[in-house]
This record gives C-alpha cells, sequence and structure tokens, in this order.
C-alpha cells in the first residue's frame, strides 16, 4: 500500500511521465481510499488549469501592448545589431 | 510578405510581448526577451520562409525563454530550497512539514470554497500569482517551462542539462508548494 507522501509523488510524475502499470494501480487503490489525496490530486489539477487558462488569457488579450518606449529602444538596437 | 527586421518588430511585437509575458509574468524580463529574439533573428537569418515570421520568431522566443530559466536555474543562491536536486525521490528533504514520518499528511489538503463569481475568480488568480512570485527562483523556473510553458519533459532536462529525477523531485516540490500557498491564503482570505 502507498503511503501518502508516494501518493502525491507519483500524482506529481504523473503529469510528467507515463506511470508504470504497477504504478497506476497502486495509485488507483491508494486513492480510492484516501479522501486527501484525492483532495490533493483534484486541487492540484484544478491549480495548473487557473495557470494555463491565465496563460492563454494573456496571449490572446489585444489590450497588452510592447511599450512604445520599449519598442523605440528594439527599433534602435535593431540598426545599432545591423551595422 | 514582410521580412526586414522592423517589420516583424512592428507586426509580431505586441504578440511575441504577450506569448513571453504569459509566461515570464515579469515585463520587463518580457521585453528583455522580445528584443534578444528579433536581435537573434538578424543575426541567424536563418529566415528561409518556409515558415509564416511569426511561427519562426516564436519558436527562437521559446528558446529565449529556456536559456532565461536556465539562468535562473544557475544563478540562485545554494542555500535555498531545491539546492539539493541530487536528492533521492524517497525521504524529500524540505517536505517533512508535509507528511508525518509514517508518509501520512501531517497536514492534511482542506476542503477549499469554490471560487465563485468573476470577482473571486480574480481573486484566486491573484493569489495564485502571488504564491508563484514567492517560489524559490530554481523551482519558478522549472514550473515555467514544464507547466506554463507546456514544454516537453526530456526537452527540459535536456536543455537545462538535469536528470529526470530532478526534474520531477523540482517540479513536485514547486506544485506542493504552491497548493500549500493557495490553500492558506485562499482559505484565510
Amino acid at each position: 500500500m502507498l503511503s501518502c507522501q508516494q501518493a502525491s509523488q507519483l500524482i506529481s510524475q504523473s503529469l510528467d511521465r507515463h506511470l508504470s502499470l504497477r504504478e497506476r494501480i497502486s495509485l488507483r487503490l491508494h486513492l480510492a481510499v484516501c479522501d486527501f489525496c484525492r483532495r490533493f490530486n483534484q486541487q492540484l489539477n484544478q491549480m495548473l488549469a487557473v495557470v494555463r487558462v491565465q496563460r492563454q488569457q494573456i496571449e490572446h488579450d489585444e489590450h497588452i501592448h510592447l511599450p512604445d518606449d520599449v519598442k523605440q529602444r528594439i527599433a534602435d538596437a535593431i540598426d545599432t545589431g545591423r551595422r | 510578405m514582410a521580412t526586414s527586421p522592423h517589420d516583424w518588430l512592428n507586426e509580431h511585437g505586441d504578440y511575441l510581448y504577450r506569448f513571453a509575458l504569459a509566461r515570464l509574468r515579469d515585463p520587463h524580463q518580457a521585453e528583455d526577451v522580445v528584443q534578444e529574439t528579433l536581435l537573434a533573428a538578424i543575426q541567424n537569418q536563418s529566415y528561409e520562409g518556409k515558415s509564416a515570421p511569426r511561427t519562426w520568431l516564436t519558436g527562437i522566443l521559446k528558446h529565449k525563454i529556456i536559456d532565461l530559466m536556465r539562468k535562473q536555474i544557475r544563478e540562485q543562491p545554494t542555500e535555498n530550497l531545491g539546492e539539493d536536486i541530487s536528492a533521492d525521490l524517497p525521504d524529500e528533504p524540505g517536505m517533512e512539514e508535509f507528511f508525518a514520518e509514517d508518509g501520512h499528511w501531517s497536514d492534511k489538503p482542506q476542503s477549499w470554497a469554490q471560487p465563485d463569481g468573476e470577482l473571486e475568480q480574480k481573486q484566486f488568480l491573484l493569489i495564485l500569482q502571488s504564491c508563484m512570485d514567492r517560489l524559490p527562483a530554481k523551482l519558478a523556473a522549472l514550473f515555467t517551462l514544464r507547466d506554463i510553458q507546456e514544454e516537453d519533459n526530456e526537452k527540459i532536462c535536456k536543455d537545462l542539462a538535469i536528470t529526470s529525477t530532478n526534474a520531477w523531485v523540482m517540479l513536485y516540490r514547486a506544485r506542493m508548494g504552491l497548493r500549500k500557498c493557495l490553500e492558506i491564503h485562499w482559505m484565510g482570505r
């Protein structure tokens, strides 16, 4: 039986690698009986979903512009860089 | 098709800036990587018209963001959290506060009130952002690449010259720390 600490590590790692069949089964068994790890799993996913939605919102926010003075600075750097 | 560097700046500068800001969240860092991207674009002269200029520039920008995160990892003073990146997974230093010796939660995840309505969602996001600002630089760098930029895990390890175990440990710490910080400040608001 996994400990909560091991379960939380597997939950996190499942976002970064494929868990083995054995790991998936032990994690599923643990989650079936552990309210706290289930909650942890759900909150972690919620948190990461919010992070990604926020990223997409900024990416598509047409009100956000490169400030004019920065644009000018970059334009100058382009001219200097080409010389 | 516009392919002069000034056209790139005028036509894609805002887009590249938003792209960088969405990942780095710091306006000055975002401005700097956009500038570096355009300068690198001139120097490489590798634009062959095979892809749209925006796609090509965005590819360069992604690399510049990785470079910046690599620098952030290297420059962090070593006494900080996440220093011991060679640590093995089973006995996680720095995670003792979350778990008792028998591996049970010592600090049990609390039930959260779901952010309800636009105002609360905004509040939730602001708390999350300030928690991200508090992450140790190394952990924040990994989190930015993996969980915000959604970069491939193997690519991250290769580019940052760390093992996958190191990456998993650091991402675990970042996520554990963020979740806890969010819980404390969201529940305690």
